[in-house]
This record gives C-alpha cells, structure tokens and sequence, in this order.
C-alpha cells in the first residue's frame, strides 16, 4: 500500500487541525494570522499534488493521476485566491472569525478527497466533508437573516441530494456487487451485468451530482445562496467548489460508467439543454449582480454538460480546459463584486456599478474584461473554453445542443454586454471605496490570465489533453 | 410462513425513501419536520446496503452503512445549528415564511 499517494490531504488535514488548535488558544485576534496560514498550506499542499506520485492506494479507495493533479492543483489555487478576497471584506463586515479560514480549508480538504476518490465511499466521505463546511460557511454571517436563510435552504437541498445520491450508490453497490470504480468498470463492461438496478442507481447519483453543479433541473438553490451568502463566502462557492463538483461528475461518468454511455448520455443532454436556455433567459432580468452571476454559471454549466455528453478524448478534454478558464474569469468577477463598497457599505446591484469607468478606470477594464470573457468573445480566455466544447459537440453529431448553446450565448452576451455598458455609458452613482489590495490582485492576475491566454494556450491545452487520457486510460 | 427476502427489503426502503422525500415537499408546518424527513432517507439507504451485504454476502454494505451513520449524526447537528440562528433571525421556522430570497 502506498499511503504517500495521500500526503497532500494528510498534509492539508493535520495543518487544519494546527491551524484550529492554534486559532481557540489565546484571546488575541487570530482571524489574519489563519487565513495566511491557510494560504500557506493550500500552497504546500499544491507542491506535494505536484509531485505526487501515480497509482491506486488504501485498497483501491484513492487514486492519483494527471486528472486529479490537474483538477487538485486549481482547485487549490482557487480556494487560496478566493480566501484572499475574503481577508479584508470579512473584517468590513464584522464576520473575521478564525473559524472562516478553517471551513474553507476543510471544505478544499473535502474536494481533494472527492477528485481522489477511487470507490463510492470516498467519494461520499469527501463530498460530504465538503458540503457540511458549505452549509456552515453560507449562514457564516449569522446574525444577517439573509445569510440564515441562505445557509437553511441550502442545507435542506444539499441534504435531499446526498440522500439521492446514497439510494442511487446503495442500488449501484447491490446490483453490480461492488463500490471500486475499477470493478465497476469492468462489471459494466459486459452488457450481461448491466440489470435495470444498476441504470436506476446511476440516475439517481446523476441526480445528485447535477445538484452539486448546479445543473437544471437541480439549479434551483444557486440564485438564493449566491444572493443571501457574505459575498466573499460566495466568492468561493462560484469558483474552487466547481472544480470540484465538474471533477467529480466526469470521473464518475467516464471511469464507472463509460461503457454505460448511451444510457447517460441523453439524460446529460437533457439537463445540458435546460441549463444554457434557462440560464441565459433567467439573468435576463436580474438587478441583483450575484444573483445574475448565479444564473450566469447555470448557463455555464450547460455548457460544461455538453462536452460531457459529447464524450470522447475531445469531449472531455473541452470539458477539462472549461473546468480553469470559467475559474479564473469568476475568480475575477466576484474580485470586482467583493470591492463593490460605498461608504463602507457593501453594495451589490448592476446600478451601483453606473459610471465606474470615470471613478476607476482600472477596475472597469478588468470587469469588461471577465464580462467578455464570460460571453465568449474572442480572443478572450472564455472563447477558446467554448471552441473546444462546441467543436467535440459537433463531431460528436449533437448539432442540436451545439446550435441551441451559440444561441443561448448570444443571448447571454446580452447582460455581460450591459454591465459593461452600465460601467462605461451610464452616468456615475458616485464612486466606490478605494479597493482592497486582495481584490486588486486577483483582479489584475485572472484578468491578465483571460487576456493573454491565446498567446500562450498549448500549455494548459496539453496538461487537459493529459487528464483526459489518463482518464480514458 | 412466508420468507423475508431481499425484495422485501428493497421496497420497504424504497417507501422509506418516498416518504422522505415527500416530507420535505409536502410539507408546511416547521423545518423540524424536514430534518426528520432527511434522517428518513439516509437510514432507507441504510437498509438497503445492510440488505444487499447480506444478500451479497460481502462485507462492504455494512462499513458503508457506518460510514453514513456516522455523517447523518454530523448533518443532524448542524441543520439544528442552523435552525437556531435562523430562528434567532426571524423568530419563526414556518417553511412558508422562508421566502426572503426569490426572483
């Protein structure tokens, strides 16, 4: 048994623990001094994925490939970006508590479990780490009834789709004899094991995963978490715990269940189709900038789904590459979010923005930027994310999902269009706070990211064309 | 006398499992009640891995069955925790009357 294949989530676990230790000891002020040491082991922890070795271990519960280093490694980078905005907007808002450092390493910690896992229980385990962390870091500001709201109603879905999930993995461990993923792989092989128990059980894990996107037809807590959650809770929800919902959703359905492809497929297709309408129509007509961004990520998503449909090397590979871009483009955007504040009063609708190009140049360029980024407007990062799904669609003969998503995006393109035309044409509604520094970094390192990826794209182009075959591999 | 088979196992954890999930629609009152209807759903899965082990005569069902216990426990005390601030908030847990956030 090689147990070092597990070092970063023993590493990332133990300096929890520390950091928890250390943050009940004494009565000083610990919130700064966590959430730097936060950083610093998400950034210890993103040096051992790398040199982690390959392999199955703990009798076949964990694996570590190329896919989990790619998906371990940003996911770690955005939980650390995202935990860097929140430093100082938690402190504006009176919610700077040691605690909030340590869910959010708890909460990656869960991931790094969940994009590891190898058999059925560690991805529950994992997954469960995680959102028990989320459901407390959404009601985190617990004396706002918002945030209360948002955190029991996220609380009562997530829990309704663990509980799916379980019944599709108990069906799926009955009928098919087995929780390893490689059996199972195996076992679907031959069509003879393929009982009607085991395709009610995968629908059902279907079901639940779809939840964890935010997919339609499961979509339907994003808007409300997003707009009741501290921004800088939701900062993180938007961006590191997708990587880790998407990196769960496709090993599953390309691992356990790729022979199961034609059972699955139309079911993803489905929801794909839903998810770009009603994500482009739903945003149409929101004021509320995260929940507009809520709705944005449901179109996303559908987007995301197609090249899991699409399948094949090109189909996950496009999904793999979307998986980073759509990170550092919403990395950016809830960086603008967050540093919305006048009179130090956190503001958040597409009007307070009006203007923003007189009082603060910089940060309407880089908000343009992401905006465009995120309509998929070349040669902007969030284009090539596109290409590449479109173009696997395509050759896969979805031409249907592939027509409706171009027009789901040039409906969309709509509202990104007005908040930039909110922000250069529309006469200022006074000018905002000087920005944190924390936002103003991670500003200008997505926004320079999503500007500049198409001289430089092989890199990360090659690194997903690797996670994608160790994945069919 | 008749045998217990599998099958019998199987459906009574599938009505558990319906009328858990028909707590948490179905229901008006208090979020009490849907706590109690998410436990509902978590110990049908229970049944039906504990059913399969032995059926499967394989062990696997069983530590599974732990696991989640174990994680049911964790998700029981913090839905309470969070019924607490909510109910700090709006003096009220009336499933009608969390409707704040819409749109």
């Amino acid at each position: 048994m090689n147990w070092t294949l597990a070092l970063p989530e023993i590493v990332l676990a133990l300096s929890g623990l520390a950091i928890l230790g250390v943050g009940v000891l004494p009565r000083r002020d610990t919130y700064d001094a966590s959430c730097m040491a936060t950083i610093g082991a998400f950034i210890l922890t993103g040096a051992l994925v790398l040199g982690s070795p390959e392999g199955t271990a703990f009798g076949g519960q964990i694996v570590s490939d190329a896919f989990t280093r790619f998906m371990k490694l940003f996911t770690l980078g955005g939980a650390a970006l995202a935990l860097l905005l929140s430093l100082e907007w938690n402190r504006a808002e009176g919610i700077a508590r040691f605690e909030y450092p340590v869910l959010v390493l708890f909460a990656t910690l869960g991931m790094l479990v969940m994009i590891s896992a190898n058999d059925l229980m560690s991805l529950y385990m994992g997954l469960e780490l995680l959102s028990l962390s989320l459901y407390v870091l959404a009601s985190f500001d617990r004396d706002n009834a918002r945030s209360a709201e948002a955190g029991l109603k996220y609380f009562v879905l997530g829990a309704l789709s663990s509980g799916l999930m379980l019944y599709g993995m108990s069906l799926v461990y009955g009928f098919a004899g087995t929780t390893n993923f490689d059996r199972l792989a195996d076992a679907m092989a031959t069509p003879a094991n393929v009982s009607s128990g085991v395709i009610v059980g995968m629908v059902f894990m279907i079901a639940g995963f779809t939840f964890k996107v935010a997919a339609v037809p499961f979509h339907m807590w994003t808007p409300d978490v997003y707009e009741g959650a501290p921004s800088s809770v939701v900062a993180y929800f938007a961006t590191a715990t997708k990587v880790g919902a998407i990196a769960v959703i496709v090993r599953v359905m390309a691992g356990p269940f790729g022979s199961l492809a034609d059972q699955w497929q139309q079911v993803l297709m489905l929801s794909s189709l839903a998810s770009m309408v009603l994500g482009a129509f739903a945003a149409l007509r929101q004021e509320n900038i995260k929940r507009l961004m809520a709705y944005s990520w449901i179109s996303h998503t559908g987007f995301v789904m197609m090249g899991l449909a699409a399948g094949g090397d090109a189909g996950l590979r496009g999904v793999i590459l979307y998986t980073p871009i759509y990170l550092l483009m919403s990395l950016g955007a809830f960086a603008v979010i967050v540093a919305m504040r006048r009179q130090g009063r956190a503001v958040e609708t597409v009007g307070d923005l009006a203007g923003l190009a007189r009082t603060d140049l910089g940060m309407a360029v880089w908000m343009a930027i992401f905006m465009f980024s995120m309509a998929g407007i070349p040669p902007l990062a969030g284009f090539f994310a596109k290409v590449f799904v479109f173009k696997a669609a395509i050759d896969a003969g979805l031409w249907t999902l592939a027509v409706v998503g171009v027009l789901a995006s040039v409906v969309s393109a709509f509202y990104y269009l007005r908040i930039v035309k909110v922000m250069f044409f529309d006469e200022p509604a006074g000018a905002l706070d000087v920005r944190p520094t924390g936002a103003s970094f991670v500003m200008a390192s997505t926004g320079l990211f999503n500007a500049l990826f198409f001289l430089w794209p092989a890199p990360l182009v090659a690194a997903a064309q690797a996670a994608a075959a160790a994945l069919l591999g | 006398m008749m045998a217990v088979s599998l099958a019998h196992y199987l459906t009574v954890s599938a009505i558990l499992l319906v009328l858990g999930v028909f707590g948490i629609f179905l229901n008006r009152k208090n979020v009490i009640v849907i706590l109690m209807s998410v436990e509902l759903m978590l110990l049908a899965v229970n049944l039906n891995l504990v059913a399969f082990s032995a059926a499967l005569n394989d062990l696997t069902g069983q530590v599974f069955t732990m696991f989640i216990l174990t994680v049911a426990a964790a998700e029981a005390a913090i839905g309470l925790a969070i019924v607490v601030i909510y109910f700090r908030n709006r003096g009220t847990i009336e499933v009608e009357d969390i409707s704040t956030l819409k749109g």
